[in-house]
């Protein structure tokens, strides 16, 4: 178990730093950002001095290991723009996204699956190919649009909940939290249901074909010929079986979810990283765009880290080393 | 004279499919007596492993038993509701397949699987629960069984975790066991050893077994009747010893010239000519009739099963007997 | 090849069964139509700035403009005839997706299938990479590369192509890669054939059903993430408007009750993709034999 790990460990630094490698040389290697952060009209000089302060006069390869060694120490720089720590501008910003997709991500998981495997155990019953035709509506409607629609009936037309903004916000551990409040709640509400919706069509597929497959296996044979009863077999063999499946899934669409984030909090002007990103490619802010995606990767590696110790704990195989 | 364990009567199981109604058990008929063992023979598609599906109440949509009477201890099981089989299932009649790593839950250990198995029926407590698994497993031949509970399946080579398999199966003790070719995925020297087990088994616990297989030989040497399928009927039954020395039913004839053992060394094995008709168009008559040496006109009709004593058979032309009926 | 005609036949006589399988096919056909002829049956021009005048600009469905003729569906905050726009929207929206489409099939199988057929570093290097992007949202990727290349549709092609050719490579690869074990290649490879004609004659036409699948839905993919691009306006320049950026013109608007600049250009963009999904469900569903009963 514990070699299993440091294995696991070994291997996310190394994607950490390829990543790097890729991120940093990709976002520089195009544009310059000098003509951003000075005025059009400075001087030579002061153009000169500027570069010099910035550090883009030395070779790329200096630049990258300067970035590593700060990155390591955990400076990720400075804004262009906002001209102020990185760190602090996207780490001011995280909470709101993080809450944000994690809430989309668990509601969608824990109503697609129970959907899906409504849908796969009873697959020619009308509620089942209902569910399935939303289902592929969720998934070919750009998210964009159906935050759209959301804003349009539940904001603009009944005036229910607020059409962006996150609303009043509880600290909790120094940081600001909207879903203690009942404004808080009423903001998050379109951002989450628009960001959960491609999710949950996703979900519902996964469950339904895994629940199919894993009914006609002979584990659930077995379990019925030595007459166990449906809602046993439901929740002791179907559950645990069909976990593996949707706990990759989680995983993989925790990280997606994050990236997709972007336009939802675009269309809701919910104060997260990815509208920062967004504002941020406009001005060709390097700093922040080398830093977002840094910690997107990271967040990627991490989330990826944490699945395989989930599996460990759930499949013994994975557990006694059998490469999964 | 004493009730039998399981009495099937006209069973038919047919699947409706969009291609057509397949008739994959086509009016089956057997008795079981407390603790016997009765092989099941017939190629693959010849409805032996539907007929174990269909006596347990398991048959899959799109198929279902349209016909016929399954007596299990005297009570019929086709009237039962969907619950009241249920409660039967492991506890009364039992089965196990063939792959042995596909049937066990590799998520779960031992110890959970058989205790799931046990409180589907009885509520016992934690300590007679593992007393009982590890008496199970002792049985079947799993040594220091109470540690092995804590094991998950792919900790087990294929040979034990059969085993496994059959001890939830006979958890119960049931009345009967349906065993679905269960040492065919084995090594030959392990499927040995269990076979040899499970006639002891079934000595001792009175368990009556249906052994299905596609292989004579290995049924031959267990079970002291035999039914050989075809086309989702049996074409022959009878004890082990008088069908095999002298097959009244060609196909049967013909089954056991193909077995190397049955055979004179040196002498050409044979082999049946043709393959097995599919079953949603059968012939109209005897559905072996085109891959038959004896074929004549009278096979265009359906043969009746002929009754000698223990045995029957579904033939006109019977093997070593002339035409007609047996006096 | 001579089997063409009757196994297309057949295909289409399956396809055919579905009812709303064959509408979705019409539905796609007619938007191909319209916007093939776009010009043509636009009242207006929408991208010839002398034609608009402010003062139209943001009127309701029905409403008469300075042109003299009704907009159908009223006018967008340049004053824009929506309808022409849409039209003309439609136009872009589909090219750029098929162009996308497209290039992302040429470079993703050609990669899947040298991946399978050459084996070794060249396989492992190759799919490693595949399977990193794979695993990196499709829209943070386009995103990052149309900030770096800038904007137009050629930047734009680049992004959708970047973000989606290893879906292509992963099916090509996966069904090269069944066929390359099977015997009848190796035959043909042993044969003085040469390696390009096994390639193309035998890998190829096997890998093509699993292709057209995953083309149809990368079509409708790039279409949505154009849109999506453009929505959050990182697509095409404002003078030529797609459907996502019309959307996202009217966006600000929609608060103030002016809901058909966005919701008009949205239908017709859903509409497009809902239909292109369905197709492609359904000539899944006919590759598919484990699905067949």
């Amino acid at each position: 178990m514990l070699g299993f790990i440091i294995q696991r460990f070994i291997q996310a630094v190394g994607v950490m730093a390829v990543m790097s490698v890729i991120v940093f040389f990709g976002v520089y290697a195009i544009g310059n950002p000098i003509d951003i952060v000075i005025p059009p009209d400075a001087t030579q000089e002061i153009r000169l001095e500027a570069i010099r302060r910035l550090g883009l006069d030395r070779p790329l390869y200096e630049q990258y290991f300067t970035f590593l060694a700060n990155l390591l120490q955990g400076d990720l720089g400075r804004s262009f723009v906002y001209n102020m720590p990185v760190l602090e501008l996207i780490g001011g910003r995280l909470p709101a996204t993080l809450e944000l997709v994690l809430i989309s991500v668990i509601s969608a998981t824990v109503l697609g699956v129970s959907l899906g495997i409504y849908a796969g155990y009873r697959p020619d019953s009308w509620v089942s190919k209902t569910i399935m035709a939303v289902s592929v509506l969720g998934f070919s409607v750009p998210s964009f649009w159906v935050g759209l629609i959301l804003i349009l009936f539940f904001a603009v037309h009944l005036g229910w909940l607020p059409a962006g903004g996150r609303g009043d916000t509880v600290m909790i551990w120094g940081v600001a939290w909207s879903f203690p409040t009942l404004n808080g709640l009423s903001h998050i509400a379109l951002p989450a249901v628009n960001l959960a919706l491609f999710k949950l069509a996703m979900m519902i597929r996964l469950a339904r074909a895994g629940t199919r497959e894993i009914m006609l296996t002979d584990t659930i044979k077995f379990a019925r010929a030595a007459g166990l009863s449906e809602a046993t077999i439901l929740r002791r063999h179907l559950l645990k079986l069909i976990s593996i499946p949707i706990i990759t899934v989680f995983g993989l669409e925790l990280g997606s979810t994050l990236a997709f984030a972007v336009v939802t909090e675009t269309i809701f002007s919910w104060p997260g990283v990815g509208k920062l990103i967004i504002d941020s490619i406009a001005v060709l802010d390097r700093p922040v765009m080398v830093a977002y995606l840094i910690l997107v990767a990271f967040l990627f590696v991490t989330i990826n880290f944490v699945i395989d110790l989930v599996f460990a704990l759930i499949d013994p195989r994975v557990r006694d080393g059998a490469s999964a | 004279m004493t009730v039998p364990a399981l009495s099937v009567q006209g069973l038919t199981t047919h699947f409706f499919t969009r291609a057509g109604v397949v008739k994959a058990v086509d009016g089956v008929s057997f008795d079981l007596a407390q603790g016997e063992i009765m092989g099941l023979v017939g190629e693959s598609g010849s409805g032996k492993t539907v007929t174990g599906f269909s006596l347990l109440g398991l048959v899959d949509p799109p198929g279902r038993i349209v016909e016929g009477s399954i007596k299990l201890n005297g009570t019929e099981l086709t009237t039962l509701s969907g619950s009241a089989l249920r409660a039967r299932r492991g506890r009364e009649i039992s089965m196990i397949f063939q792959d042995p790593i596909a049937t066990l839950n590799p998520l779960l250990t031992i110890g959970q699987q058989m205790q799931l198995a046990i409180a589907a029926h009885e509520r016992l407590g934690k300590r007679a629960a593992l007393a009982r698994c590890t008496e199970l497993l002792t049985q079947v031949g799993i040594p220091s069984a109470e540690a092995r509970l804590r094991a998950y399946p792919h900790e087990f080579s294929g040979g034990m975790r059969q085993r496994v398999a059959i001890a939830i199966a006979l958890l119960h003790r049931p009345a009967v066991l349906v065993a679905d070719e269960p040492t065919t995925a084995l090594d030959v020297s392990i499927q040995a050893q269990i076979l040899l087990q499970m006639r002891e088994l079934a000595a001792e616990t009175g368990t009556a077994m249906i052994w299905i297989s596609h292989d004579l030989a290995v049924v031959s040497s267990l079970a002291t009747k035999l039914a050989v399928m075809y086309a989702g009927k049996i074409v022959e039954q009878g004890p082990t010893a008088a069908l095999l020395r002298d097959p009244r039913h060609p196909y049967t004839a013909g089954l056991i010239a193909s077995l190397p053992a049955m055979t004179t060394p040196g002498t050409p094995l044979t082999q049946i000519r043709g393959t097995t008709p599919s079953l949603l168009s059968l012939p109209p008559g005897c559905p072996f009739a085109p891959r038959c040496d004896k074929q004549t006109e009278a096979c265009v009709q359906k043969p009746a099963m002929t009754l000698d004593g223990p045995r029957g058979w579904r033939c006109f032309h019977p093997v070593g007997q002339t035409a007609g009926a047996p006096t | 090849m001579s089997a063409g005609p009757s196994r297309l036949a057949l295909f289409w006589a399956e396809y055919s069964e579905n009812k709303i399988a064959v509408l979705a096919l019409v539905v796609v056909v007619v938007m191909i139509l319209l916007a093939l002829f776009a010009a043509l049956i636009s009242p207006q021009n929408p991208y010839d700035l002398a034609n608009l005048s402010l003062r139209d600009s943001r009127r309701p469905p029905g409403f008469v403009g300075s042109g003299g003729y009704t907009h159908i569906l009223g006018t967008d905050p340049q004053g824009r005839d929506l309808l022409s726009a849409i039209f003309y929207g439609l136009r872009i929206s589909i090219q750029i997706g098929l162009a996308a489409g497209f290039v992302s099939l040429s470079i993703g199988t050609t990669l899947g299938i040298l991946a399978a057929y050459l084996g070794g570093r060249v396989e492992t290097l190759i799919m490693r990479l595949v399977d990193l992007q794979l695993s990196f949202p499709a829209i943070l990727l386009a995103l990052v590369i149309v900030a770096l290349l800038g904007q137009g549709k050629a930047q734009l092609i680049g992004a959708l192509v970047a973000a989606q050719y290893a879906y292509f490579a992963r099916t090509a690869y996966g069904a090269a890669k069944a066929e390359r074990g099977k015997d009848y290649i190796e035959a043909a490879l042993a044969t003085p054939l040469s390696a390009r004609l096994v390639l193309w004659r035998h890998m190829l036409p096997n890998c093509t059903p699993p292709l057209i699948v995953v083309a149809t839905v990368q079509i409708a993919n790039s279409i949505s993430l154009e849109a999506t691009l453009s929505f959050l306006g990182l697509g095409l320049p404002v003078t030529e408007p797609s459907l996502g950026m019309l959307i996202s013109n009217g966006f600000p608007y929609m608060m103030s009750g002016r809901y058909w600049i966005s919701v008009y250009p949205g239908v017709a963009l859903i509409i497009l993709i809902v239909a292109i999904n369905i197709v492609g469900d359904q000539v899944r569903d006919q590759f598919n034999p484990r699905l067949r009963k």
